[in-house]
């Protein structure tokens, strides 16, 4: 097996096909890193433009977002354990760790959650101010996209389960992970140029 | 049939010619027959130009009708001038490319001269202080504020001639653009910020002003009229209006921010007194006021469009 | 909501819209129930993932947009050239604009060209289908819905009147209350997924699939643009995505974007809709310069001149058009120095255009040309478009543009780049490809009476609009003063040839379909690109063997050496994909959610999402491989296409 590999690669990009979802994928992470872009600039565009509602700096609370962020970041971390067990071809290894991934995904969006609840209670809702109508947008195109992965990758990890790594399950494995880096990268961003700043400011 | 398309193709020749012609014609386009020294910078620069394009023009169509011609697949045309492999000429690439370049750079350097001319008063008249006037564009009309002679007028301005006039230009609601293009260049009104334009009349006359930004329903009538004449006319102007025009209110202001056409109107005092949608706290003043009559349709068409003149 | 509010009512003009549509829908379901078609109308076409079809359904309805808008524009027209006959009130107007700029941008231009790549592309590079075949068909009929649900305004709920470009606060829930403007953010919106899609698709498919051999510099140049093209759709369409995502939040959950209230910043979306605006701008020109350059060559029956410049010239091309976004507001105020490096920015992409400009004349030079009607088209280009790029240098100075902004020197400016070029392009482009598509070729004779109808009426309409631009005419308005009427009268004539010259066209649709001489080879006007080696109708799976490419002009090549696609010792089984029904369904769930979001049901547009995800759900456990075409049967196949 691993004298196999050796000679053609990993299982997901020993086909044509695979190989052109992969590309295809990092193309579609392209335009969401636009996406994202341009969602950070009217963020910025938008800083201070909080009218009558309260500044940031007043609600951001840093144990939360500490929080948040270490899951997310350990969540990464699960998830490239999970890529490398399904390179060694170990399907139940892979389906533990994504599980693990998961979890660490919702206790995420857990937290983001109450904290949105929580600015909402304090008059900062989506409606309040500019300010505000973009940073909602901004966290919670994220969340979005966090909610949207946890379910795709269930998906996949059944499907994974039933049949085992095939060129075509662990193409989607291998793509599900690519994925779930990038919300970890575009939540970095969100880390430091919102919550960092907006406490700071 | 063939021979017929060639002669087509030789009348397209004709068309930069009828350009030339077209354009000693054109001194009559009000662009182009400017009454102020700001709209007379901005006809140099297009006239200026305007050789230039003439030329790329004339060229590109000589070019394009001398190889359409020549080159056409006529009966008995011989292979001694046809060369299908012909790829490139590297020499010949460069100069085509160096030369647009060159054109770009001479037009660039009086862009950028005028443009920043164009943020300060007109050069001739700068001995004087400009006249400031506020004009404030609401869904449908203009509010022309002059806070140094306290006076306001509603669709129409009078301005002297031979001073620069400094526009503070913002709006209530949508946005709109001041556009006298007899004098000048446009700029948007927005509502909550300010724009400053500067405009200047060194004829008398009587010149078309309006809103040239697409705001809604009426904005085909948001015109006003231009009144330019001498200091000392303007100045008499001035002193009739702040005798005989009535107060502006509070109250009358708010109706008359309501959408819709509206007639000449004239007050002594201004509205600055108590609004200034050039501020980023009266920037939702009139949405406030009004929001439910934005959806009421005016049903302006030909015939409810004269309306205005008569009222 | 009462049924009143639902339909638009009280406008004659509308109404009889609404007759005419349930008259042809009820004909076509009709004519579809007499002849049994309808099982064959999806199984062949509604199921389909196949590129040639996709594109043929592209552009199909392509064309009935160019007749909406066209209409749009007609009415436009009449209502300038007699403002006293009260045709049109300023509402109605305002509406007619709004649909026309933007179905013509996003429903009619490049679907069009989308639908001639989806064509051509693939044969183009001798590949079998696209990367993603299942994803093509989606993007197509999210397109398709798209474009539906931004047609039906007019007799649902109202038409979107804040112009193509839809400036807040105009735009936003309180100066424009009610469903049209939502229609505007939702048309666009599920149409834009497609076009993402479509980007991401074909740059997989011209950067994988390529016929073995061959470089990227030795692609044919259509190829060239259509992947330069989807570099900027890749980057340009999520500002798009991000701009109309944020009105909709405006409008519908009451955020505080682009509004007056809150501190909201009206202009931003200004700023985001050009910075996807401007680029789309070179999304619709691009593929049209591909075109020209494909048909110039074949009819001058010569070699590109430059071709490495063309490229490289696209890819500056493509690079500006990021830059260059303020030039559309340079009356915004943002200052003299920030107006300069636009300024600048903006006259810079002439120099790339003007070597393509001369390359093309260059070709010319020393060629044989012939005057087939596709060729017509790609010469009246020239000049044509060059009075429309040297005018809009004159509008890149921003000095001057405060006297051009908003005029219809601006109008004339813009249809002169997007009709010369774009329409012009997508009548060659059609005219050039039609045997391959549909076995024949169009009229020789009613062709040229349509382009000499469209051409002069083009140039007939268009270039007073420049004069009465200078003399101070702004766009948008219903009613005009005295001094421009003999102008705008001109203007209307010219549409009126051009209205003429597009019914010839298609009268010399059905006139072909029914008396020209059907293609027996595949290689109809001796074409130089690997496209003609395929024969003519194009098998479904393209090429029976993919040809080894190691020249540009790769059929010219093959052709030398007595080449074919067709090489019976070297035939494999093929494998293709299989045709199926979820694209259609999934989109047409995503559009009904669509739909409620229009009218504010939040319920309903809920359960279209969820739907829209569990169809996504079902397309995750798909496993259809597809299936193989055998050997013997692509033997059956290729003789009896090469009557060998």
């Amino acid at each position: 097996m691993s004298a196999h590999e050796l000679k053609s690669g990993p299982l997901e990009y020993r086909t044509q096909e695979g190989q052109m979802s992969i590309l295809g994928f990092w193309i579609f992470l392209a335009a969401e890193i636009v996406l994202f872009s341009t969602l950070f600039a009217t963020y910025a565009v938008l800083f201070g433009r909080t009218a009558d509602a309260p500044a940031p700096g007043e609600l951001f609370e840093i144990e939360t977002v500490l929080i948040m962020t270490f899951l997310l970041l350990i969540s990464s971390f699960t998830c490239g354990i999970a890529v490398h067990n399904m390179r060694k071809g170990a399907v139940k290894a892979f389906i533990t760790w994504m599980v693990i991934t998961l979890l660490l995904g919702l206790g995420f969006l857990g937290f983001e959650i109450y904290e949105f609840v929580h600015y909402a209670h304090e008059g900062a809702t989506l409606q309040s101010a500019a300010y505000w109508s973009a940073f909602f947008t901004l966290a919670g195109t994220h969340g979005l996209h966090v909610t949207l992965g946890i379910g795709w990758a269930t998906m996949i990890l059944i499907q994974v389960a039933k049949r085992g790594f095939t060129p075509m399950t662990s193409r989607k494995g291998f793509i599900i992970s690519l994925y779930w880096h990038f919300l970890d990268v575009v939540w970095i961003f969100i880390f430091t140029s919102v919550y960092l700043i907006g406490m700071v400011v | 049939m063939k021979h017929k398309q060639q002669h087509w193709r030789r009348w397209l020749a004709l068309l930069p010619l009828s350009l030339v012609f077209l354009l000693s014609g054109c001194s009559e386009l009000t662009v182009l027959d400017p009454k102020g020294p700001v709209g007379q910078s901005q006809k140099d620069l297009i006239v200026f130009s305007l050789w230039f394009m003439l030329g790329i023009v004339v060229v590109v169509f000589a070019l394009f009708t001398f190889m359409v011609i020549k080159y056409r697949n006529r009966p008995g045309r011989d292979d001694k001038d046809y060369d299908p492999d012909l790829h490139g000429n590297t020499a010949i690439e460069i100069v085509w490319t160096v030369i647009p370049l060159i054109i770009v750079i001479i037009l660039s350097v009086p862009t950028v001269t005028t443009l920043f001319d164009l943020e300060k008063p007109p050069e001739g008249s700068q001995d004087k202080e400009p006249l400031v006037i506020y004009a404030t564009s609401a869904d449908w009309k203009w509010f022309f504020s002059y806070p140094e002679q306290g006076i306001e007028t509603v669709n129409y301005l009078h301005i002297p001639t031979d001073r620069a006039i400094e526009f503070r230009l913002s709006s209530a609601d949508s946005m709109a653009a001041l556009w006298i293009p007899r004098l000048g260049g446009q700029k948007y009104n927005m509502a909550g910020m300010e724009n400053t334009l500067y405009l200047e009349a060194d004829e008398p006359g009587v010149y078309d002003g309006r809103n040239s930004n697409f705001n809604g329903e009426g904005f085909t009538e948001q015109t006003f009229k231009v009144h330019a004449e001498s200091e000392n006319a303007f100045k008499e102007w001035v002193e009739k209006t702040k005798k005989e025009a009535p107060k502006l209110t509070q109250k009358k202001y708010n109706e008359l921010l309501d959408p819709g056409l509206s007639k000449k109107l004239t007050f002594s005092n201004t509205h600055l007194a108590w609004v200034d949608h050039g501020t980023n706290q009266d920037r939702d003043y009139a949405i406030e006021l009004h929001r439910d009559a934005y959806q009421e349709l005016l049903h302006l068409d030909n015939e409810r469009k004269d309306d205005k003149e008569h009222e | 909501m009462k049924l009143d509010e639902f339909f638009v009512t009280g406008e004659p003009l509308i109404y009889a819209g609404m007759v005419s549509i349930v008259l042809v829908s009820s004909a076509v379901i009709f004519l579809l129930t007499y002849f049994k078609r309808w099982g064959w109308l999806w199984r062949e076409w509604l199921t389909t993932v196949d590129h040639k079809k996709i594109g043929i359904m592209y552009i199909l309805s392509a064309l009935a947009m160019l007749f909406r808008g066209g209409m749009d524009a007609l009415m436009m027209r009449v209502q300038l050239a007699f403002p006293d006959m009260n045709f049109l009130n300023a509402q109605h107007y305002d509406e007619i604009f709004t649909t026309h700029g933007t179905v013509m941008i996003i429903f009619m231009a490049m679907p069009f060209l989308i639908g001639l790549m989806n064509i051509i592309v693939p044969l183009q590079i001798g590949a079998r289908d696209f990367a993603f075949p299942f994803v093509n068909a989606l993007s197509f009929w999210s397109f398709f819905f798209g474009a539906m649900l931004f047609n039906i305004s007019f007799v649902i709920g109202g038409s979107p009147d804040a112009g193509w470009t839809s400036y807040t606060p105009l735009a936003g829930a309180a100066m424009s209350p009610g469903p049209g403007q939502n229609f505007y953010l939702m048309g666009l919106q599920l149409s834009g997924i497609g076009t993402l899609a479509t980007g991401i698709n074909l740059m997989v498919t011209i950067l994988k699939m390529r016929a073995p051999g061959m470089k990227m510099f030795q692609m044919p140049i259509f190829t060239w643009s259509t992947l330069v093209t989807c570099f900027i759709i890749v980057f340009a369409f999520p500002i798009l995505t991000v701009a109309l995502a944020l009105m909709t939040i405006d409008r519908i959950f009451g955020a505080q974007f682009f509004t007056l209230t809150g501190e909201g910043l009206p202009m931003m979306w200004a700023n985001l809709f050009w910075m996807w605006g401007h680029p789309e701008v070179y999304i619709v020109i691009l593929p049209a310069f591909g075109i020209f350059s494909e048909v110039i060559a074949t009819f001058a029956r010569k070699r590109l001149f430059g071709y490495n410049a063309m490229v490289w010239s696209m890819i500056l091309i493509a690079g500006l058009s990021f830059l260059v976004w303020v030039h559309h507001f340079f009356t915004m105020g943002a200052g003299a120095f920030v107006n300069s490096v636009f300024s600048v920015s903006t006259m810079l992409i002439a120099v790339p255009t003007g070597v393509k400009i001369f390359n093309w004349l260059a070709t010319l030079y020393k060629s044989k040309i012939e005057f087939t009607t596709p060729m017509m088209w790609a010469l009246a280009f020239i000049p044509s478009f060059v009075i429309g790029g040297v005018t809009g240098v004159m509008l890149g100075m921003a000095a001057a543009d405060y006297q051009f902004h908003n005029s219809y020197f601006l109008i004339a400016h813009f249809h002169y780049v997007l009709i010369a070029g774009t329409v012009f392009a997508c009548f060659a482009g059609l005219e050039y490809w039609y045997p391959k598509m549909f076995g024949h070729k169009l009229n020789e004779r009613f062709g040229k009476l349509s382009f000499w109808l469209f051409v002069i009426g083009f140039h007939v309409t268009f270039f007073p609009q420049y004069f009465v631009g200078l003399d101070g005419m702004p766009r948008r308005v219903f009613t005009i003063i005295p001094e421009w009427m003999p102008l705008n009268v001109i203007s209307t004539v010219g549409a009126f040839g051009m209205g003429l010259g597009f019914a010839v066209f298609c009268y010399n649709i059905y006139y072909s379909y029914r008396n020209s001489k059907r293609e027996e080879t595949g290689d109809s006007w001796n074409g130089r690109t690997l496209e003609w080696a395929t024969p003519t109708p194009v098998p479904f799976y393209n090429f029976a063997t993919v040809p080894h490419v190691d020249k540009y002009d790769a059929f010219l090549a093959m052709k030398e050496k007595g080449e074919t696609t067709y090489d019976e010792d070297k035939l494999e089984p093929i494998h293709m994909p299989s045709y199926t029904g979820k694209p259609i369904i999934m989109m047409a769930i995503l559009a009904f959610a669509s739909f409620a979001l229009v009218f504010e049901w939040i319920t309903l547009a809920v359960i279209g999402l969820i739907g829209t995800l569990i169809m996504m759900v079902i397309r995750s456990f798909d496993y259809d491989e597809g299936y193989h075409v055998e050997v013997e049967e692509i033997k059956r196949i290729e003789r009896k296409a090469r009557r060998l």
